[in-house]
């Protein structure tokens, strides 16, 4: 499996619309066959068109705030002694987290389209939040499909959601988190294709969703590319980009302007969740070596049993509680591209408080997977390695797991 | 040679009226339930689909999801299935049986393994959920090797040069989705607009045994008599639920029901 040079890496399917020939495709039930034909005919469109690229970067400009903060994380660099780490602060952007991008993308995409209504799935919490408030911002109605479970444990986001007039819609199938939210997104989305626009949370779903996602986060990389060179004259010769992976729309998007660089310059590091401690659940398809299936839509490597069914993940992160993982991240991970990890919830937790210890700098748990990795590897490398963690979420909607986890400890760090 | 589909639909059509299809999940409740429910209305049916569960079917309304969860609770395996057509297919009054589910579980099973089995067994015909046309040509074509047919689905959605591509490509029975919907959906379109698009696609060729599902009940029957075959599921799955729900028999329950479905086909 190999990466082909100059050209985008979300355009590097076949016809049938697998990477690498097996990973992603349309496994959709006929109903949909048209509208998904429609949105790849207009997107294909869009994706060429000035006025809509303008358009695009002028709300990301003016309305998500970028570019967002390229950082160098002194105080840890030096209690560390190693790398110099940085981070990427996406979670500047305008709601908190990254999945503003992919929101903001298909909400243009709907108008365009001429659609009035938009669903869309979340399980942090964060993509629904987004979606509502680009909904709002672009007059369409919306309607998020969350986990009840999630719902639970994501109050902030949830109590945002609402506040920005969008619906949002208890999911108590199966382990009522992210997989069960997405499921029944697409479900509705069968019954309701003549009228809404479908907004898939991260770079997973039927092979259209996977590279609308992936081509409007990729503004995090456009960024970083820019910052870096400011930064540094030029890419430094020992780059390490670190990145949680859930659905992976945050880690594609800070890694796709440096994919064609050698993977010794510039390595990527995908961090999964490992579930807590000696737990046989995870959420972590990559880097315990799941096998192939299908799931929303799409194949990739999947947590599931021998006859198929799909299994239930656990981890502190509800962003990361996904029991598959991008076809791009499947892809990256075969071609030898990514190198795939795991952090428990005990390792995200610790490395939350040594972050927020020394640092002005807030990750949510699903990037304090990311930075667990970063603290683990830094002491043993050289000064001229560089580490760039995206800090791709805001830990405010973590504050009760947080209050309940951490204590007074957490109460004394803010 | 005439497949055992092709004439039991010719049986209903000699009879005037149209083929009834019923929908039930392998397992549901248990493995010796579900086919005892097979056995006692096998005689008021022509045809019967049996779904293998999935825990994330992106297709199905909550009564089939409600029937999928309660038979993959009880632990069904697809070796279960089998096992319950190979016993079923014992009764003299048995019916053509159609498989149905999603792709992955085939996938796991290993496509030539599920086929194997499934000609052994007596299966006679495949839908697959998640695997529509073009993509499932080839899968199509291995089923028609075995003498398996694979049944097509069309939808509301489906263009005019994809109905006739597909149709071309399809076996000796089609399904039309009657409406933008999951299974089980209330019937939110006219039976007179549902017929106006099931006679576009009996244009296209006469001869393809064309069936209607989604929404179908014993209301909606008499309204779409004028169809090659009705498949009734959700309404059955319902069925099961409340029997439990109620500490009854569910299978007298769905037999009592079946034959009421019948009736209103005549």
């Amino acid at each position: 499996m190999k990466i082909k040079k100059n050209m985008p890496l979300i355009d590097q399917h076949n016809k049938s619309g697998f990477w690498g020939g097996k990973f992603g495709g349309n496994f959709i039930p006929e109903t949909l066959k048209k509208p998904v034909e429609d949105l790849e005919i207009l997107f294909s469109k869009l994706r060429n068109n000035k006025s809509f690229i303008f358009e695009r970067d002028n709300y990301f400009k003016n309305w998500v705030g970028s570019p967002t903060r390229f950082i160098k994380l002194e105080n840890l660099t030096n209690h560390l002694r190693g790398a110099q780490i940085w981070s990427k602060v996406v979670s500047d952007a305008n709601g908190g987290a990254h999945k503003i991008y992919n929101a903001t993308v298909h909400c243009l995409i709907a108008k365009r389209a001429g659609k009035k209504y938009i669903v869309g799935d979340t399980g942090a919490g964060y993509a629904g939040k987004m979606l509502s408030m680009a909904a709002k911002k672009f007059g369409l109605k919306c309607k998020i499909f969350m986990g009840a479970k999630d719902i639970k444990r994501q109050g902030p986001n949830v109590r945002a959601m609402k506040k920005n007039l969008a619906e949002v819609v208890p999911v108590y199938t199966g382990s009522q988190t992210l997989v069960d939210a997405v499921s029944e997104c697409m479900r509705y989305w069968v019954s309701n294709c003549d009228t809404t626009h479908m907004c898939v949370g991260s770079t997973v779903g039927p092979n259209i969703f996977v590279k609308i996602c992936g081509w409007s986060t990729s503004q995090i990389s456009r960024e970083l590319c820019i910052q870096i060179k400011e930064e540094f004259g030029k890419i430094p010769k020992k780059l390490k980009l670190i990145n949680c992976v859930g659905g992976g729309s945050s880690s594609f998007g800070f890694w796709n302007e440096f994919m064609h660089y050698d993977k010794k310059k510039v390595e990527f590091i995908g961090v999964e969740a490992g579930g807590p401690k000696k737990s046989k659940r995870h959420a972590a398809p990559l880097t315990y070596g799941s096998k192939i299936g299908v799931l929303h839509g799409a194949m990739q490597y999947v947590n599931q049993d021998k006859m198929g069914q799909i299994e239930e993940t656990k981890s502190i992160s509800a962003g990361l509680d996904y029991p598959g993982v991008s076809p791009l991240h499947c892809f990256l991970k075969d071609a030898k591209r990514a190198r795939y990890t795991a952090a428990t919830d005990e390792d995200a937790l610790k490395a939350y408080q040594l972050v927020t210890k020394y640092e002005n700098l807030n990750p949510s748990l699903e990037p304090s997977h990311a930075f667990a990795e970063a603290i683990k590897i830094a002491p043993k490398l050289s000064n001229d390695t560089i580490i760039i963690v995206n800090s791709c979420g805001d830990a405010k909607k973590d504050r009760d797991i947080l209050r309940k986890k951490l204590g007074k400890k957490y109460e004394n760090s803010n | 040679m005439r497949t055992q589909i092709s004439l039991a639909f010719e049986k209903a059509k000699k009879e005037n009226r149209p083929a009834l299809l019923t929908y039930t999940v392998a397992g549901d409740n248990t493995k010796k339930k579900s086919l005892e429910i097979l056995n006692y209305i096998s005689k008021n049916i022509d045809i019967c689909e049996l779904g293998f569960p999935h825990n994330t079917p992106i297709g199905d309304g909550g009564e089939i999801q409600t029937s999928s969860y309660r038979a993959i609770k009880n632990g069904i395996k697809m070796n279960d299935i089998f096992q319950i057509v190979k016993k079923y297919k014992r009764n003299k009054f048995s019916k053509p049986v159609i498989l149905m589910g999603y792709y992955n579980m085939i996938y796991q099973f290993g496509e030539k393994k599920f086929l194997n089995k499934c000609k052994k067994t007596g299966i006679d015909g495949l839908i697959v959920v998640d695997l529509p046309w073009p993509e499932n040509k080839v899968f199509a074509n291995k089923c028609k090797k075995k003498s398996i047919s694979f049944i097509q689905l069309l939808s509301p959605t489906t263009s005019k040069i994809r109905l006739k591509k597909i149709v071309k490509d399809s076996h000796e029975m089609i399904y039309y989705i009657s409406m933008l919907s999951t299974t089980g959906g209330k019937l939110k379109v006219s039976p007179k607009k549902i017929l106006k698009n099931y006679y576009k696609i009996k244009k296209i060729n006469p001869k393809k045994n064309c069936v209607i599902g989604f929404g179908i009940t014993e209301k909606t029957i008499p309204k779409l008599k004028s169809a090659d075959g009705l498949v009734v599921g959700s309404a059955i799955c319902k069925e099961i639920t409340r029997s439990l729900n109620n500490r009854q028999n569910p299978v007298t329950n769905v037999g009592k029901l079946v034959i009421k479905l019948k009736k209103n086909t005549l």
